[in-house]
């Protein structure tokens, strides 16, 4: 087990380099000058050499890349072209929102779906089983950003219950988690079924009845942690598109959280700060990733991805 | 019946709802297990053999449904018992191992763990106590090193091995009836007579009843006292296995015989049984195996016979056993030395 995780962990080392890479080429492939866009449109041509020279741009690509990839690790990611101030510090404290949207969305997610999609699967064909994939279908097909719209002029504007918009204190929190974990709770809901009614069907569920074991243990001992490997798998993806795509949530609820900020910095040519966002971004969803690969070994300890 | 039984078995009936058609898949089957005995259901795929056998426990799955009938377990009618009852039976009083060792244990749990769990429904024992057991009945059914296998996973198991582990779960609570339901099927044939050596040690060390549900008649010869002969969700016949093997009467279980390849006869080919089962929707109304049977008469197709006794412990369903036989009356179901043809 254990080797099985620092072998996990050390498999992500060549993968942040590529993410890194990838991370870095995007300012040089993209059209623009960032020292023409610093300086501003009618800058003499003198004063952009100037920052160019200041910035580095004349530099080889590979010692550009190493003091770009020796500052990252280090928690330098760089100036802000628009504010002037470290990246970091206009990054994090909005990171931080958007993970903890992405974090309650994909609890809401998992919880409201393993629930609706094992009720679904147990009666299987039953009037539940047929509302839930119904209200399901519904809630993997509506926009989350209509959701959004909905949902604050149910509860915020008519009844009032939560306020309409911003991301403080509890209260703020339940709408923004409802729009952007309903479709992720949809997706799990169907995999949790089809998933669970497969392994009901399998031998060692018809052992364990021969066993004399409770129904309701079959259920979610037996079963269960058999069925949940690909709801594991779908839940992780879930949680990286979340993080990237809270974006149109955010603008909803009008938070001020990653995705705005990313949206905002890419119509700004605020290149620091989308490679910053990227960054970020990518190396949540390959930590999540491994988070997912060592459930499985916890799930099924015959499943072995180094080999 | 001369001797105790403990499992009766009347006229049930288990059938399949599937578009509003009724497919019966057991149609009033009879039989007894006696005590300490090992009986033999006998038949092809589709006779109804396993799904009886499922039905004992009642683990038939929807849109299954036993329709009718009783199933005696020392004297009580299982069939009144409701799901709370049936599962203290289940696992403990009667046992049922099955057909695929392969996919019978679950993969995600260890074997200790899938061990303890009938001991900790049906004795409570705790954790501790119940793997001090586990060992101990992983050791009675033959598995080498049994404490280190206690904490390992299906998956690190051969088949044989898995088999062993399904007939130690099996015997956790001391069973009184054990189902096995083609238990060898799915093995080498080197395993298959291990395991059937080792359940019948196990049978002569516990007392234990056995039903032993196969096709193969090898396997009814190795391991059964008694014999019931399945076709098409009926018992065609039924008696000890001596008689079966030495005077079939029915024509199925004589076309069985002689299609099993013989080294004792010097034989140039087996004999099929011509035709073959008659699909669940154009059951025949006479005898179920009277389109196929070389003796069939009027009679047989257009009435059903019953099971009648033959002999002390021998029932037979055929028309050529009773009175009302309108065919040859000197007809010869069975002819050995027919298949001693070659030189």
């Amino acid at each position: 087990m254990t080797v099985y995780i620092i072998r996990r962990v050390l498999q992500l080392i060549p993968v942040l380099l590529g993410v890194s890479i990838l991370v870095f080429s995007l300012m040089h492939l993209t059209p623009g000058n960032p020292a023409q866009l610093m300086a501003g449109e009618s800058a003499p041509p003198d004063t952009i050499e100037q920052i160019e020279e200041s910035l580095g741009l004349n530099d080889p690509l590979p010692v550009q890349y190493w003091d770009y990839i020796s500052g990252v690790v280090q928690g330098d990611l760089g100036t802000s072209m628009r504010y002037n101030t470290p990246v970091a510090d206009e990054v994090w404290p909005k990171f931080v929102v958007t993970l903890e949207l992405s974090i309650y969305s994909t609890i809401l997610s998992i919880f409201m779906g393993l629930l609706a999609g094992i009720i679904s699967a147990v009666r299987q064909y039953s009037i539940s089983d047929i509302t839930i994939m119904i209200v399901a279908l519904f809630g993997l097909s509506m926009p989350n950003f209509w959701l959004g719209l909905m949902l604050i002029q149910w509860f915020a504007v008519n009844l009032g219950w939560f306020p309409p918009t911003g991301w403080e204190g509890p209260g703020s929190i339940v709408l923004p988690v409802i729009s952007l974990g309903t479709a992720g709770a949809a997706i799990i809901a169907r995999m949790t079924r089809s998933s669970m009614l497969d392994v009901i069907s399998q031998d060692y569920i018809r052992t364990a009845r021969a066993k004399g074991v409770k129904r309701r243990v079959i259920i979610y001992k037996h079963a269960l942690k058999n069925a949940l490997i690909p709801v594991v798998t779908v839940a992780g993806l879930q949680f990286g598109a979340l993080l990237a795509g809270a974006v149109l949530t955010e603008s909803v609820f009008a938070i001020n959280g990653m995705g705005r900020l990313l949206v905002d910095s890419i119509i700004q040519r605020d290149f620091p700060v989308v490679q910053a966002c990227i960054l970020i971004i990518a190396v949540v969803f390959v930590l999540v990733n491994l988070v997912v690969d060592i459930s499985y070994k916890f799930l099924n300890k015959r499943i072995d991805l180094n080999d | 019946m001369s001797q105790e039984t403990i499992l009766e078995v009347n006229d049930l009936r288990t059938s399949f709802f599937v578009e509003g058609n009724e497919v019966k898949a057991v149609d009033g089957v009879t039989f007894d297990v006696p005590k300490g005995k090992t009986l033999g259901i006998v038949g092809e795929s589709g006779s109804g053999k396993s799904i009886s056998a499922l039905s004992i426990l009642q683990l038939i799955d929807s849109p299954g449904e036993i329709v009718g009938g009783e199933i005696n377990f020392k004297g009580d009618n299982l069939l009144k018992y409701n799901d709370n009852q049936m599962r203290k039976i289940r696992g403990n009083q009667i046992s049922m191992i099955f057909q695929e060792p392969m996919t019978s244990l679950n993969p995600v749990y260890t074997v200790g763990q899938q061990l303890r769990e009938a001991l900790k429904i049906h004795r409570g024992l705790g954790k501790e106590a119940g793997t001090e057991k586990a060992v101990e009945l992983l050791e009675l059914v033959g598995i080498p090193s049994p404490r280190s296998r206690v904490t390992q996973y299906p998956f690190e198991l051969s088949g044989g091995m898995r088999q062993r582990v399904m007939i130690a779960m099996a015997l956790a609570c001391d069973p009184e009836l054990l189902v096995a339901d083609e238990p060898t099927t799915a093995l080498d044939v080197t395993i298959q007579a291990q395991i059937l050596e080792l359940l019948k040690e196990l049978q002569d060390e516990f007392n234990m009843s056995i039903i032993m549900i196969t096709h193969d008649l090898g396997v009814v010869a190795e391991t059964c006292d008694y014999v019931a002969v399945m076709y098409c969700g009926k018992v065609v016949e039924y008696a000890d296995v001596h008689t079966l093997f030495k005077n079939p009467r029915h024509p199925y279980t004589v076309g069985l015989l002689n299609s099993l390849p013989r080294s004792d006869m010097d034989q140039e080919e087996l004999e099929p049984i011509r035709g073959t089962v008659p699909a669940p929707h154009e059951m025949p109304v006479g005898c179920r195996f009277a389109p196929r049977c070389p003796f069939a008469t009027d009679l047989c197709h257009e009435k059903l016979p019953e099971l009648e006794d033959v002999g002390d412990e021998e029932q037979v369903r055929c028309w050529i056993y009773t009175d009302e036989w309108d065919g040859d009356p000197e007809v010869k179901v069975y002819e050995p030395e027919a298949r001693t043809a070659k030189d």
